[in-house]
C-alpha cells in the first residue's frame, strides 16, 4: 500500500540521496534507521509529501503523491497521513481539544468530537480537553500529538524521532502507544529513530546507510 | 474550527499588542469620525440656516460677524441701525421680503429675538402648541427652549441683558409664553421670538433710571433702532446692485450669507485639513504598527504555520488566516473609532456652550463607511507582505530546523 521507487533526492549542491525502493503494507510497522544525516527526516518528508524529491515515485494506497496537485497533496496528506514530531508542537492559544480538532478542519473533514473524546480517553488524557499546552507535561503533550496524528484515520502514522526528548518511562510510554494505536487505527507506522531504547519494539527495519 | 476562529484565538493569544493595535486604529478613524460629523453637521447648519436669505444689512464692521450674529445667533451684533433707515430699505422694490430684527436680551442664554410675522414667513414656522406671539411681552419659544428650559405655554418669566447667560435682569416686565414652536432643525429651535415692540419696552428706562445719566441708551431708544434686517430679493439681478448700494449710500453695511459662509468655512477648513492630515498619519503608523506585530507574529508562528501544512492546510488558507488576523485588528479598530468618534462628539455636544451651533453625536453620514473601508484597506496592506511570507514558507526546511 505504500511504496517507493527509484527515490533520489538532493538539496541545492549536496550530494544527492538515493533511498532503496521499499514496499509497506497495510498495517505493517517499520523502524527507519540510520545515522544522523543518513536521510532519515528527508525521507520521512517525501512519505508525508511535504517535499518533492528530484526524482522517483511515491505511492500511497494506490495515488501517486507528487502526480498531484498542491492543493490535492494537502488534502491527501491531511486525510491519509498522520504525523507526529519530535516535538509535539501544540498551538499554545488553542486547547487540548481544538488543537486535535484543527487536523479534521484543515483535512477538510468533519470534526468528530466522539473520537477525539475516545482517543484522548484512550491515551489517558480524559479531562484534560480544556486544558491547554502550558498546563500539561512533555509526556502528555507527545501523547496529544499521537491523538492529533490519528484523529482523521490515516493510512500511515509517520513519526520522526518520537522518543528522543523524553525519559525512559515516557519514552516506553509512547512507542508502546504508537504501536497499540496504529494497530488499533488499522493504520501502518514508520517511525525513523536513532534511539536504542526503541530499536527492538518494532518487527521490521529499514535501514539508511 | 474555521480560520476565523483560529484568527481570534491567535489574537486573543498575543492580546496586548492586538488591544494597542487596535486603539492606534480606532484614534485615527475616530479623529477623522469627529472631523466628517462635526463639518458635515456645521454646513448643514450654516446651509439650513441661511437656506433663504440673500442678503443681511446692519450696522458697520465685520460681514462675518453681522452674519453669525444676525442668521446663525452665535456672535454679538455690529451695532445698531436705525429703524427709519430700515423701513426705507424694506420698501425698495428689489426687496421681496425683509425681516427686522431687534437682538439684545436672553433667557437662561437662549436669545430674545424682536421680529414680526415675516420671520415666521422666512424660516416656515409651524406652531406645536398655543400661538404666535401677538402683543408686546407675548414670547413664542422654540422647541430645544422648550425643551431644555422647562418653560410651557403660559409660563412668565423674565429676559435678561446680554446675549449670553447673565444675571442682568428685567425685572420690571416678564415674557408671557404664548406658544412653542414644532420643531424646525434650524436655529430657531433655540431662539425666543417676540416682537419688536417687547424689546423696546424692555430698554425703556424706569424713572429713576431717566435720572442717573443713561444718555446713550436714552438717545438709541428714543431714536428707535433694529439690530438687522434679513433680505430676500425680489429678483437675482439684485445680488450686484443692492449691496453696492447699501454700503455706499447708507451708514449700514449689507453681508451676504452665501459669501460670509464660504469665507468662514475656508477659516474653519485650515484647521479642519490639519486634523485630518493628523490623523491620516496616526493611520498609516497603526498600519506600520499592525505590519510590525504580524511580521514579529509570524516569525514566531513560523514552526505553527509548518504544523498547519503538515496537518493539511494548504498554502491559500494560511495565506488568508494572516490576512485575516490584520483584517480582524483593523477591522475592530475602525468601529471602535466610529463608536469613538460618535460619543466624542456627543460630549463636545453636551459641552459646548452655544446652543444654538450644538453638535450631535446621534448622527450619521455616508463617509464613515469610508473609514471601515480604510480600515480594511490599512488591514490588508499591513497583512500583505507577512502573508506572502507565510505563503512561501517550506514546510520540510522549517520542521527540520526544528529538531
Amino acid at each position: 500500500m505504500i511504496s517507493i521507487q527509484s527515490l533520489v533526492h538532493q538539496y541545492h549542491q549536496a550530494p544527492s540521496m538515493q533511498f532503496p525502493d521499499w514496499e509497506i503494507k497495510d498495517q505493517e510497522q517499520w523502524l527507519l534507521l540510520g545515522s544522523s544525516g543518513s536521510g532519515k527526516t528527508t525521507l520521512l518528508h517525501i512519505l508525508a509529501g511535504l517535499l518533492k524529491p528530484k526524482s522517483g515515485h511515491v505511492q500511497i494506497d494506490g495515488t501517486n503523491l507528487y502526480a498531484l496537485s498542491p492543493k490535492k497533496t494537502d488534502q491527501f496528506r491531511g486525510q491519509k497521513i498522520g504525523v507526529v514530531f519530535q516535538r509535539p508542537h501544540l498551538i499554545k492559544t488553542l486547547n487540548i481539544y481544538d488543537n486535535i480538532a484543527i487536523a479534521s478542519s484543515f483535512a477538510g473533514l468533519p470534526v468528530d468530537g466522539k473520537r477525539i473524546l475516545m482517543l484522548l480517553d484512550t491515551l489517558g488524557l480524559a479531562g484534560k480537553a480544556k486544558n491547554f499546552a502550558s498546563e500539561l507535561s512533555q509526556g502528555q503533550l507527545q501523547r496529544v500529538s499521537i491523538a492529533r496524528a490519528l484523529v482523521n484515520h490515516p493510512s500511515v502514522l509517520i513519526a520522526d524521532e518520537p522518543t528522543s526528548s523524553l525519559d525512559d518511562e515516557n519514552a516506553e510510554n509512547v512507542i508502546s502507544l504508537l504501536t497499540e494505536q496504529a494497530a488499533s487505527s488499522r493504520a501502518a507506522l514508520i517511525v525513523a529513530t536513532h534511539d536504542n531504547r526503541v530499536r527492538n519494539r518494532l518487527s521490521q527495519e529499514y535501514l539508511l546507510s | 474550527m474555521n480560520i476565523l476562529k483560529l484568527s481570534t484565538k491567535n489574537l486573543s493569544g498575543n492580546a496586548l499588542t492586538t488591544i494597542l493595535n487596535i486603539i492606534l486604529v480606532a484614534f485615527g478613524v475616530g479623529i477623522l469620525s469627529i472631523l466628517f460629523l462635526a463639518s458635515t453637521q456645521i454646513g448643514n447648519k450654516l446651509e439650513s440656516n441661511s437656506k433663504d436669505i440673500d442678503l443681511v444689512v446692519g450696522a458697520k464692521g465685520s460681514p462675518l460677524q453681522l452674519i453669525l450674529s444676525s442668521i446663525y445667533h452665535i456672535d454679538f451684533p455690529t451695532g445698531n441701525i436705525p429703524a427709519k433707515d430700515a423701513q426705507e430699505l424694506m420698501q425698495n422694490p428689489m426687496v421681496k421680503r425683509a425681516v427686522p430684527l431687534a437682538l439684545g436680551d436672553n433667557y437662561q442664554g437662549y436669545r430674545i429675538v424682536g421680529t414680526d410675522s415675516t420671520f415666521t414667513g422666512l424660516y416656515g414656522l409651524k406652531i406645536a402648541e398655543g400661538t404666535f406671539w401677538n402683543k408686546d411681552l407675548d414670547a413664542t419659544i422654540g422647541s430645544a427652549v422648550a425643551q431644555e428650559s422647562k418653560l410651557k405655554v403660559g409660563d412668565k418669566f423674565f429676559g435678561a441683558h446680554g446675549l449670553s447667560n447673565s444675571d442682568d435682569e428685567h425685572k420690571q416686565h416678564a415674557y408671557k409664553v404664548t406658544g412653542i414652536l414644532a420643531p424646525q432643525g434650524n436655529v430657531t429651535d433655540n431662539l425666543i421670538l417676540t416682537n419688536i415692540g417687547s424689546v423696546y419696552k424692555m430698554h425703556e428706562p424706569s424713572h429713576e433710571e431717566e435720572k442717573a445719566h443713561h444718555g446713550e441708551e436714552e438717545k438709541e431708544i428714543n431714536n428707535r433702532e433694529i439690530t438687522s434686517l434679513l433680505i430676500q430679493y425680489r429678483s437675482p439681478m439684485s445680488v450686484v446692485v443692492f449691496p453696492r448700494m447699501v454700503n455706499q449710500s447708507t451708514n449700514m453695511q449689507a453681508a451676504s450669507p452665501a459669501m460670509e459662509s464660504a469665507r468662514l468655512f475656508s477659516l474653519i477648513g485650515v484647521g479642519i485639513d490639519t486634523l485630518k492630515w493628523f490623523a491620516i498619519l496616526i493611520m498609516a503608523i497603526s498600519a506600520l504598527s499592525v505590519f510590525i506585530s504580524l511580521f514579529n507574529s509570524m516569525k514566531e508562528k513560523k514552526y505553527d504555520l509548518a504544523i498547519m501544512r503538515c496537518l493539511g492546510a494548504s498554502r491559500t488558507k494560511i495565506f488568508f488566516l494572516v490576512m485575516l488576523e490584520g483584517l480582524l485588528i483593523t477591522l475592530t479598530g475602525a468601529i471602535v473609532g466610529l463608536v469613538i468618534g460618535h460619543v466624542a462628539l456627543s460630549m463636545i455636544g453636551h459641552f459646548q456652550e452655544s446652543a444654538q451651533a450644538r453638535l450631535t453625536g446621534v448622527y450619521f453620514v455616508a463617509d464613515e463607511l469610508y473609514l471601515i473601508g480604510a480600515g480594511m484597506a490599512i488591514g490588508i496592506i499591513a497583512a500583505i507582505i507577512p502573508a506572502i511570507q507565510t505563503y512561501r514558507v517550506d514546510i520540510a526546511s522549517t520542521l527540520s530546523k526544528d529538531k
